[in-house]
């Protein structure tokens, strides 16, 4: 009965994780981004500084009518928010936040491999909205999708398995066990490209080639309304919160910090990746965005050399200090 | 399998075991719905499921590393190749009553003759062997690693040879068929141009015939 109780709690902490962080996240983009542009953002929604803002977009988006265009595939136009959205839940199980079994929704002895495998499922949410929809800006936003998908799930591979070696290990905890300050500098390479992959698998600007909005309307999501659109977009925002933890976890030490890590990991963690969120939103303010050739470069000459060079950088270090 | 010694009966199954081939059944409808559908993009996605279950498989077999690596390449990478070429193509939405095959009974002979090889040899190989579900996994990524790089690094590297040749061999040919398809266009421009020069009326409509011909022709 109390091994049920503890899976159902573990699995209920992270559930309400991955109702309130993306929302968070979000917020804190409507406020970042408006600062960075000189205006106020939402201010009325709550009271205080519109914190409510994001709930009020939610009761909108349930509000709304929910239409399937006539012409789509209407059982996988209808399938395609979840197929986008469950994998990032599923992730959030696997990364933990403090040392110790108490801190992680359910040890995976391959947790890297889990992570990224999962992660890539998430794209078939979209490449399915983009048939789906029998639209043809979405098809092409479903194109690009795949395209993108295709060239940098490579260096994201290559740069976490860098990361495997210099730990010896492919669990995220043992990983972090196994973190040494300076790691950070003999793994900066790796880290960089691991979060730059990230984004462009999350299309989050300056990658937001598919769902750019000025030429293809919302790629792949065009056709979408009211809820589904809604959880199309809650997909991307714990997509940041899975990225943002990853790289805390595989590349910052996760609950390594100055001042020790006795009870306060957690903290460390969270800070972590909320910089790192942090970074996300300012990179969508501040970077045009790429256009479809430059990404796929940008992938191909430039990334993956580099995650193969860090790939032979971690492997001569590791042999030299053994 | 009838091979199963006294302590394993088949009257007792345990949940592992019913839940294996539960999974097994559903993992091989979806096979079959994926070969019988006239739908090309269900019939992709259909695969997914079927590769998803191959994972839950390996994964109640406690071989965790082999289930995500599977999930990582099939369901995350050779399928979104494979729906990319497809969108890329032809991906009509409802049926296409072309997606059927005069092979059919040819390609169900090799399936079944393909199978029954592959189970008579795994039969053969494991005869009465059980896997000990409670003890420490027999799966892990631990023991992969250790079985992969001692016992079977030969076949291993044979493998990654193999892959590269067939990398190397991709290039090669993409390389030779832009060569070769490079060419004509600069050709058919300057044509166009020079048609175009001369009259802007009646030439232009058999050069237009013309490109495609020598494109599909280098195909």
């Amino acid at each position: 009965m109390n091994d049920v109780l503890d899976v159902a709690l573990r699995l209920l902490v992270v559930f309400v994780v991955f109702l309130t962080f993306p929302l968070i996240v979000g917020q804190t983009e409507h406020k970042v981004m408006a600062h960075m542009q000189g205006r106020l953002g939402p201010m009325y929604a709550g009271g205080f500084h519109g914190w409510a803002q994001l709930v009020a977009d939610g009761v909108k988006f349930v509000q709304k009518e929910d239409i399937v265009p006539a012409g789509a595939d209407r059982r996988i136009f209808q399938l395609a928010p979840a197929v986008a959205l469950l994998p990032y839940l599923l992730v959030l199980l696997a990364i933990p936040i403090s040392p110790g079994e108490g801190a992680v929704g359910q040890v995976v002895d391959a947790g890297i491999f889990f992570v990224l495998a999962v992660m890539g499922v998430g794209v078939l949410g979209s490449l399915m909205a983009g048939w789906a929809s029998a639209n043809k800006f979405s098809l092409l936003g479903g194109l690009r999708t795949a395209a993108q998908l295709l060239a940098y799930e490579l260096p994201m591979l290559l740069t976490a398995a860098s990361v495997a070696m210099a730990a010896g290990t492919v669990s995220l905890p043992g990983i972090v066990d196994a973190f040494e300050w300076w790691w950070l500098p003999w793994q900066i390479v790796g880290a960089i490209v691991f979060f730059v992959a990230g984004l462009a698998e999350l299309q989050r600007p300056p990658f937001d080639m598919p769902v750019a909005d000025s030429e293809i309307i919302f790629g792949a999501y065009t056709e979408y309304t009211g809820l589904r659109f809604a959880l199309f977009l809650l997909a991307e925002y714990a997509g940041i919160v899975v990225l943002c933890g990853l790289t805390t976890v595989l590349f910052l030490g996760g609950w390594h910090g100055p001042w020790g890590a006795d009870g306060l990991g957690w903290v460390w963690t969270l800070l972590k990746a909320a910089v790192l969120a942090f970074v996300v939103i300012w990179l969508r303010v501040t970077y045009p965005r790429l256009r479809e050739d430059q990404l796929q470069k940008l992938s191909w000459t430039l990334l993956v050399p580099l995650s193969l060079a860090q790939i032979a950088l971690t492997g001569i270090v590791k042999v030299v200090i053994r | 399998m009838t091979l199963a010694q006294a302590p394993h009966g088949f009257l007792s199954p345990t949940g592992v075991e019913i839940a294996f081939l539960l999974v097994g059944l559903v993992t091989f409808g979806a096979a079959l719905v994926t070969v019988t559908t006239r739908q090309l993009v269900h019939a992709a996605l259909w695969l997914v499921v079927t590769l998803g279950g191959l994972a839950v498989e390996y994964l109640l077999l406690t071989a965790e590393f082999i289930a995500w690596v599977q999930v990582l390449i099939y369901v995350g990478s050779v399928v979104v190749l494979l729906l990319f070429g497809l969108m890329l193509t032809k991906a009509p939405i409802g049926r296409s009553p072309d997606a059927d095959s005069g092979n059919r009974w040819a390609a169900l002979t090799v399936a079944v003759a393909a199978a029954a090889a592959l189970v008579w040899v795994v039969v053969d190989a494991f005869r009465a062997t059980w896997i000990d579900l409670d003890g420490p996994a027999a799966g892990s990524t631990e023991a992969t690693g250790a079985s992969l790089f001692q016992n079977w690094v030969l076949p291993f590297e044979a493998l990654s040879v193999l892959l590269l040749a067939a990398l190397v061999g991709a290039i090669v040919l993409s390389r030779r068929a832009k060569a070769e398809s490079s060419s004509p266009p600069m050709n058919s421009r300057a044509a166009t141009k020079s048609s175009r020069t001369v009259t802007e009326s009646s030439l232009p409509v058999p050069d237009s015939r013309e490109n495609p011909a020598e494109q599909e022709g280098t195909r």
